[in-house]
Formats: structure tokens, sequence, C-alpha cells
């Protein structure tokens, strides 16, 4: 096995977009994810890659669109103010069916917000990235080895449904430093797509990328149709972490950064004898309401926490479908909620003796 | 005046934890010490993270007035060149490679006026600079980026919470190969206190504390 390295996470998602294939990568500086776009403008010339700075998000994002018709392995990142200016983008690439892989290293919001980690734009990501009806594929790495892992999955997963895929990450978990193990790049060839716009070379008929339909129902037919994939999707990709849950009185659920910060939690209440557990959804989109539902009969109250207001606290909600009460904590603006904070709030969840 | 001590290097090479380290030491021994934030590149996990710890060993600490705040103005303070006048020892904790080093460039007369010492910090376990050459390389960028020239190595070689004895030793040929491509001595090879006491052997060995962490290993 290859040796660790220390990694950003941002670095991390670099590298592995590179192990994975990915030679074409188009992006517009923003914080907290600017190191993703330095570390491409580093190597992407040193291995006969594209690296671009376009001169907008909304640029970035049609740049994108073009080279995943053509057939090409290509990604972008933002994070989320440059998100929402790329969303027109994304629901194109969903309704061309063009795979790509978006980043998002979440920042304080609305608005202009601010730099420090955040995590409200789950909304966003998992329920409207853009206009229209359709869904993208959503994960969300913890550790900056999973950002690893999870980007050639994402790659994959998009490639083989055709259709765009976003790693939600943090302003936390890009800007920290792990050891990691790096992937080989792989040698295996990446899929054939047969339905790009790379050159007929005097042979097929012409492929053509579009997302505009004349008549209604061809739309409809065609919407149908890939509400079919996503429930195909929903059936057979969901993952998520289950820590400590078969006994589990208080299911803690948290993603991502804050996710951490509830296992060190889950940690101390259960030194104390509280049977706390954790379930960490690592897809967000499909949403792991099966690992959720799998907690419900010990049970005895969910605790959803986030560094938002309170967004996945609805899918939470509508997995355990009223069977047991989900209550919730977050911190917002910036702001992470500090171990000793979530232990209280499992606490008061009836875990307190 | 005492030392003027700059601390470069890499993203993530550990110049924080180093200049964190050395500015607590410097006090303890009885020594007035004024740390400044220099870095204009890094949102989080700097120096200023640890005023609090800094101010109660009696350090001064001078940071870029929108440090740790929502907004990304790196703009520099005009205290930064008080601390050039400053009696005591000042160590400036610059932002990492050349682009970070490039703030040093607005005060290279001054630095040079007062004298210093540029301690460039390696990491042989950091991506992108494991390679001796690479280290090298990324050296001779911050010197020109800052125009200054680096006058020691500190072999800050280490996994986080995952160093072992074996990763500081192992490190110990790429600090020399570092040397000899430089023509710089190492001044230092840190370790985790903790592992200290088993890493005795090593010459000018610098036990630090790893005082920069994540929030859940607090």
């Amino acid at each position: 096995m290859a040796e660790k390295v220390l990694m950003k996470g941002n670095e991390a998602l670099a590298e592995a977009a590179i192990a994975a294939g990915c030679r074409h990568f188009f992006g517009y500086p923003i914080t907290p994810q600017t190191e993703v776009a330095a570390y491409m403008s580093k190597r992407m010339p040193k291995i006969g890659g594209t690296y671009l700075q376009a001169e907008s998000e909304v640029a970035a994002i049609n740049m994108v669109y073009g080279a995943s018709s053509a057939g090409m392995r290509v990604m972008t990142s933002s994070s989320s103010p440059g998100i929402s200016l790329k969303s027109e983008g994304i629901s194109y690439l969903a309704g061309a069916d063009l795979p790509a892989l978006i980043i998002n290293v979440q920042r304080g919001g609305p608005g202009l917000g601010g730099i420090q980690p955040s995590q409200s734009d789950y909304w966003q990501a998992t329920r409207a990235t853009g206009h229209g009806d359709f869904h993208i594929l959503v994960f969300a790495p913890s550790t900056v080895q999973e950002m690893v892992d999870l980007v050639s999955d994402a790659f994959d997963l998009g490639d083989q449904y055709r259709m765009p895929a976003m790693i939600l990450s943090d302003g936390m978990l890009g800007q920290m430093m792990e050891p990691v193990v790096l992937p080989e790049a792989s040698d295996k060839p990446l899929p054939e797509k047969p339905w790009a716009t790379n050159g007929t070379k005097g042979g097929r008929p012409h492929n053509i990328i579009n997302s505009l339909y004349i008549t209604p129902t061809e739309l409809e037919q065609l919407v149908f149709e890939r509400f079919k994939k996503y429930d195909e999707i929903k059936d057979k990709h969901q993952k998520a972490e289950c820590y400590l849950t078969d006994d589990a009185e208080i299911v803690v659920v948290a993603y991502g950064a804050s996710s951490r910060i509830a296992r060190s939690a889950v940690n101390t209440a259960r030194e104390q004898g509280i049977k706390a557990g954790l379930i960490r959804p690592i897809t967000l989109w499909p949403f792991p309401d099966k690992a959720i539902k799998a907690a419900v009969p010990t049970a005895k109250q969910f605790l959803c926490v986030e560094m938002s207001m309170g967004q996945m606290v609805d899918d939470v909600r509508l997995a355990v479908n009223g069977a047991k009460p989900v209550a919730f904590y977050g911190r917002t603006g910036g702001v992470i909620p500090t171990p000793a904070e979530v232990l209280d709030q499992i606490k008061k969840s009836g875990g307190a003796e | 005046m005492e030392r003027l001590t700059i601390i470069t290097g890499h993203y993530g090479s550990g110049k924080t934890t180093f200049a964190l380290n050395l500015a607590c030491d410097l006090a303890a021994a009885g020594k007035a010490v004024t740390i400044v934030d220099l870095d204009i590149v890094n949102p989080y996990f700097r120096t200023e993270d640890h005023r609090a710890m800094l101010e109660s060993h009696g350090v001064t600490v001078i940071s870029p007035p929108y440090a740790n705040t929502n907004l990304d103005l790196p703009g520099l303070s005009a205290q930064i060149y008080g601390a050039f006048e400053r009696a005591g020892e000042v160590i400036l904790d610059v932002g990492g490679d050349d682009a970070g080093a490039t703030a040093l460039g607005r005060f290279t007369r001054q630095i040079e006026q007062r004298g210093y010492e540029m301690l460039c910090v390696i990491n042989a376990r950091r991506n992108l600079t494991a390679e001796p050459e690479q280290a090298a390389e990324l050296l001779r960028e911050i010197e020109q980026a800052s125009r200054l020239k680096t006058t020691a190595l500190v072999n800050n070689t280490h996994l986080k919470q995952f160093t072992e004895p074996k990763t500081v030793r192992d490190s110990l040929p790429f600090a020399a190969e570092v040397s000899r491509l430089t023509g710089l001595p190492v001044r230092y090879t840190t370790a985790p206190k903790a592992l200290a006491e088993q890493l005795r052997e090593i010459p000018n060995l610098y036990p630090v504390e790893p005082f920069v962490r994540t929030p859940w290993e607090s």
C-alpha cells in the first residue's frame, strides 16, 4: 500500500479527481474552495490536462457542459454563492443527461454570507441545484480520506447513470489536514460514451446534446424515464455509516464536519452510560432512509445535528415518518457546534439519568 | 535588538505549529516575544486562533485586522511596521508557498535593516513537497517571492496524531538531501513532545506541542 501523506481536504479532492481520470477542470476562485483550483492549476499542465480559470462561475459550468458533451471526465468546484451562480448550468446538464462532478465547499450564507464553514446548502444540493424536475447525486465525505474515495464513486456513478454528481464538503473539511493514502492512477479505461459529440468520423449518425424538447409529451416521457432511473438509484446506492446504533436509544444523525463533532459527543455519552449512536449519511441524495428506518425500533429519540438552521432534519423526519420524535440542534453562519454542546443536547433528548 | 525569525514553507507543513512553539518557548525563557500572523492566504488554522493561549504566555500577537472574521480581506496591520522596531524576539508566521511569502516582500527593507533568520519548514509526508527536489524548488520560489534568503531548514515531518517515532526517523535522509540541495543547515528536527524521549539520539531535536487541532480533537 502507498505511504500516507498529509493533505488538505481541498487538495485531496483535486488529486483524487486526477487519479480518477479527470483531465478537465473549469473554475473560478472563491474561499474556502480555492485550493481545489490552485492545486489543479499546478498539476493539470504537468499531466497534459486542461485547467482554465473562467471569467465567472456561469462560464465555468458551461465549459463543463461542453467538455462533458464531448465525453470528457470533467469537474468544477466552488463555494456556496458560486454554486448558486452555477445552478442554471447544472439544470442544463441534468436536462441533457450529462455527467460531471461539481464540488461545493460550503460557507456561511445566504447572500455573500461569510467564509467560515457551514452546511446550509443541503436543501440546495438535494432539492434544487437548478430549476426543473431532476436530481443529482450528492456525496458527503467526513474525512480527507473519504473525500479521496468518494470522488471516484461520484465520477463512476455519474457516468453510469448519465447525471451530474456533487461532493458536498464544507470549509472545515476543505481546509483541514489529515493523512491519506492516495489512490493509484486507475489504468482501467473510462466507460464508453457512445452518446458523446466527439466526431462521427464519417461513420455514425450525428449525436445531439440538448435539453430543449418541442412537444410536452416528449419532455414528460423523458422526465418519467429519468425518475425511473432515480428510483433505481434510491434502491441500489444509498450509503450511510451506522456507529453504535445496534442498541441506540438516542440516535444522532449528522453528516460531514458536524458528524465528526457528533461522533465525539456520542463517544462521551457512551462513557457516561447513555445509549447514544450515530447515523452518518454518506449519500445525501439518495438519502439513506433505510439506515434511518433500521434504527427506529431501539430509538427513543432522534437528534439531527447540522451547521445550519435545520435542513437535513426534514429528510430524517420523512424517514422516521412520525414513529419517534426527531429533535434538531445546529449552529449557523460559520459557527461550529462543540462536542460539549452536542452532548448537552443528547442529555436533553432523554439520555440523562 | 534581538532576533527576527521568519517562518516560511509549504501550506500545511506545520509553520504555525512551529511558530507557536518557538514563541512560547522563548517567552518561557524570559524573552519579550512578539509574533506576527502574516498569513494572507489561509482562511483558517492560523496564529490568530491561538491569541488567548499566546497572551497567557506573555506573547504579543499582531494579526491581520480581518483574520477569523467572515471577510475575505487579506489586509495587513500597520502595527507590523512597529514590530520591526520592537526590542525582544520577533517571529513572523508567513502564509504558505510563494503566494504567502509575497506578503514579506513589502517588508524586505525593514527586515534587512534589522537582520533576520529565515527558516523554511519542510515535511517529508506533505504531499507535493515530499520529494527533496520539490521541497528545494518551493524554497527557491519562496525566496523569489519574498526577496529574502532562507538561512536554515526546520524538519517538521509529521502525520498529525498518527506520527510515530519511525515517521520522524525515516525523514532524516529527506532532510539531509534537502540540506544538500540547498546548501542550508537543518536547524531543528521537530517531534511531538510525547515522542521526544524516544528520539533523543536525533541532533537538534525540538519537541513541539501540537497546538493546531480541529474542533473535535480538542
